[in-house]
């Protein structure tokens, strides 16, 4: 069938290549219209990239300028000289590097947890047979649209009561039970591998969590990969959570430790800037090593959604 | 009225067809609760006690210590009829949401288009416009606080360039909400991506009949490409509704709700009179019209997509 096809879209292209080509002055003035539709492409998303870009670099530019100039017109974009002080000042007069480590064992267990409760639900939702199944998936899709606010309150009042004020202990525990959103994308890519495989190990007597650990894991590394992703920016970015449970400076993840550096800063841009800089670093980092699971997670959870 | 339709979103798993004895159906059944428990336990306990939790709280004046009195509705009654900043951080929100749930949608969609060309550079192109919607939180919200900066921000210098009038982006209560709406739409390369995969997604052979039978650019976006990535922009717009109704870090970190409350946005207030002034009752109340708001818009989003979204392969 494929050969037949080939052979028939051959048959198509050659009949406009020799269309074309008899009728050249028709064939010149398509190309050229093509040609210009690309070049208008090209300016328009070449300016939005540009857009996209400055803020970043005009951050970066700021962030290793000397105070005056900040403030110098006509604006400098290149500063003279590079002030790097300002990022061993940023490290010495907060405890930025506390902040960074505090954020790195929060997000670390934060996305191992991610990982455990979603894939175990999903494995359930994606291959075991029980009543109600349909309902409950429905039920975890629907509680995507349940705003944090309506939950904050209560869960406050509780982990109040029982004494996790001031620890991570509110951020974590929860993660260990299943989050919609990776669920949803684990038990979406659970449904691409092929059943046989895992009534083949049955067959071999393997029970289900030896066909979860060995078979269904193993093949889901890119979506895991996903998962972990998803998580990392989670918790690394997330604010409202420990501006509210984290009441001493010494466990300030970096989120409300820029925040409470910066107001404290009060005009001194190039020290806020550098802060920023430091914080959007590994993010940075992790999105340009990752990008390409990264975009392909987004595309799962988007358009299979 | 949007489970069923959520649920239709997805595809549906592939189950063999063994006929099995009520035994083996049985363990299997017991096998799928203890699966699925991270999810129901973790549902239990971290949504659905606390949104029953916050709906009774909500008829309370509890300020975090001391006796629970019942106060009925007087909560809601001094919400609805004397309280003005309730109704500004209500009308912010629905300025905001307004203002940005359109223009991600029609820039999110218009980039997608542009981006989906067989032309060089494409895949360089596709990650600018993405790397700045992974970033978010407290740090792009301090490095936007200076881009608005009316005298050294990057954006009046831009505006300065082309001789234009400079504007008071976060000093002026006009431009506060458009400013925010701005920075919001710095990330829209995540919509555009999932709309780029949603467009390269439809059949080519539609766009080939369409084109057989002469029609344009215009109807081919307007009869093929609409139509058939509606699944993927609904399930967009209705998470892009969801998170802008809870907007917070940006306003906190950057206006503080102000000038003069312009920019108070719904969960800021929330968060004042929750976690400033104690008045979790009445924080509660708020919290619970929140809720109904945005299942309220989400249900009514998917009733008014209902006859226009087209799920290809059901009947």
């Amino acid at each position: 069938v494929s050969s037949e096809r080939t052979s028939a879209e051959m048959m198509l292209s050659g009949a406009r290549v020799s269309r074309y080509s008899t009728g050249g002055k028709v064939a010149a003035r398509k190309r050229k219209q093509a040609r210009a539709r690309s070049l208008g492409s090209y300016v328009v998303l070449g300016i939005g990239a540009a857009v996209m870009l400055l803020p970043v670099v005009w951050l970066l530019s700021t962030s290793l300028k000397p105070p005056d100039q900040v403030y110098s017109i006509p604006m400098v974009w290149v500063p003279r000289p590079f002030e790097w002080g300002n990022y061993a000042e940023v490290f010495s007069s907060s405890p930025f590097a506390r902040y960074l480590i505090v954020t790195g064992v929060v997000t670390g267990i934060g996305i191992l947890a991610s990982m455990c409760g979603s894939s175990m639900a999903a494995y359930a939702f994606a291959r075991i047979r029980f009543p109600g199944r349909q309902a409950m998936f429905g039920i975890m899709l629907a509680t995507l649209m349940v705003p944090v606010w309506t939950l904050i309150i209560p869960t406050y009042i509780f982990f109040g009561k029982i004494g996790w004020l001031n620890s991570y202990l509110p951020i974590l525990v929860p993660a260990f039970f299943a989050t919609p959103f990776n669920t949803f994308l684990l038990r979406q890519f659970f449904l691409t591998i092929p059943v046989e495989l895992e009534e083949a190990a049955r067959m071999d007597g393997a029970s289900r969590r030896m066909i979860f650990l060995t078979i269904m894991l193993p093949l889901s590394r890119t979506a895991l990969t996903m998962v972990a992703l998803f998580s990392f920016f989670y918790y690394w970015n997330e604010f409202l959570l420990p501006l509210i449970y984290i009441q001493t400076q010494n466990l300030y993840p970096v989120s409300v430790g820029i925040a409470n550096f910066v107001s404290s800063l009060q005009q001194n841009y190039p020290l806020q800037m550098a802060a920023a800089a430091v914080a959007l670093l590994p993010p940075l980092a992790i999105f340009f090593v990752f990008q390409r699971w990264f975009i392909q997670g987004i595309v799962v959870s988007g358009v299979k959604g | 009225v949007a489970l069923s339709d959520v649920t239709a979103l997805v595809p549906q798993p592939v189950v063999g067809r063994r006929v099995r004895s009520s035994a083996k159906a049985r363990r299997e059944a017991l096998d799928g609760y203890i699966w699925v428990s991270p999810w129901l336990i973790g549902f239990v306990a971290f949504t659905l006690v606390p949104l029953v939790a916050s709906l009774m709280l909500g008829f309370t004046d509890w300020t975090g210590s001391g006796a629970i009195h019942w106060v009925g509705f007087a909560n809601y009654v001094q919400l609805f009829t004397g309280d003005p900043l309730f109704w500004q951080s209500l009308k912010v929100t629905f300025i905001f949401a307004a203002l940005y749930l359109p223009l991600s949608f029609i820039l999110g969609f218009m980039l997608a288009l542009l981006m989906n060309q067989p032309l060089r550079g494409m895949r360089i192109l596709r990650t600018i416009y993405f790397a700045p919607s992974v970033l978010s939180g407290v740090a792009v919200a301090v490095m936007w606080a200076f881009i608005f900066n009316q005298n050294y921000g990057l954006l009046d210098w831009i505006l300065g360039i082309f001789h234009l009038p400079l504007v008071p982006w976060l000093t002026s209560e006009i431009w506060v909400i458009p400013a925010i709406v701005l920075m919001q739409l710095w990330g829209v390369g995540a919509s555009m991506l999932i709309y780029l995969a949603g467009i390269q997604n439809v059949p080519t052979d539609l766009y080939d009949a369409s084109r057989a039978d002469g029609a344009g650019w215009w109807r081919r976006l307007w009869h093929v490409t609409l139509p058939m990535t509606s699944p993927t922009i609904l399930f967009n717009v209705l998470l892009g509704l969801v998170a802008s109704f809870q907007i917070f870090t940006q306003a906190y970190i950057i206006t503080q709700g102000g000038p003069n409350y312009a920019s108070y946005f719904y969960a800021l207030n929330l968060y004042d009179t929750a976690f400033g002034a104690l008045r979790l009752g009445y924080a509660s109340a708020m919290a619970t019209i929140l809720f109904i708001i945005v299942v309220g818009l989400s249900c009514v989003l998917f009733r008014w997509s209902r006859s226009r979204v087209f799920y290809a392969g059901r009947q």
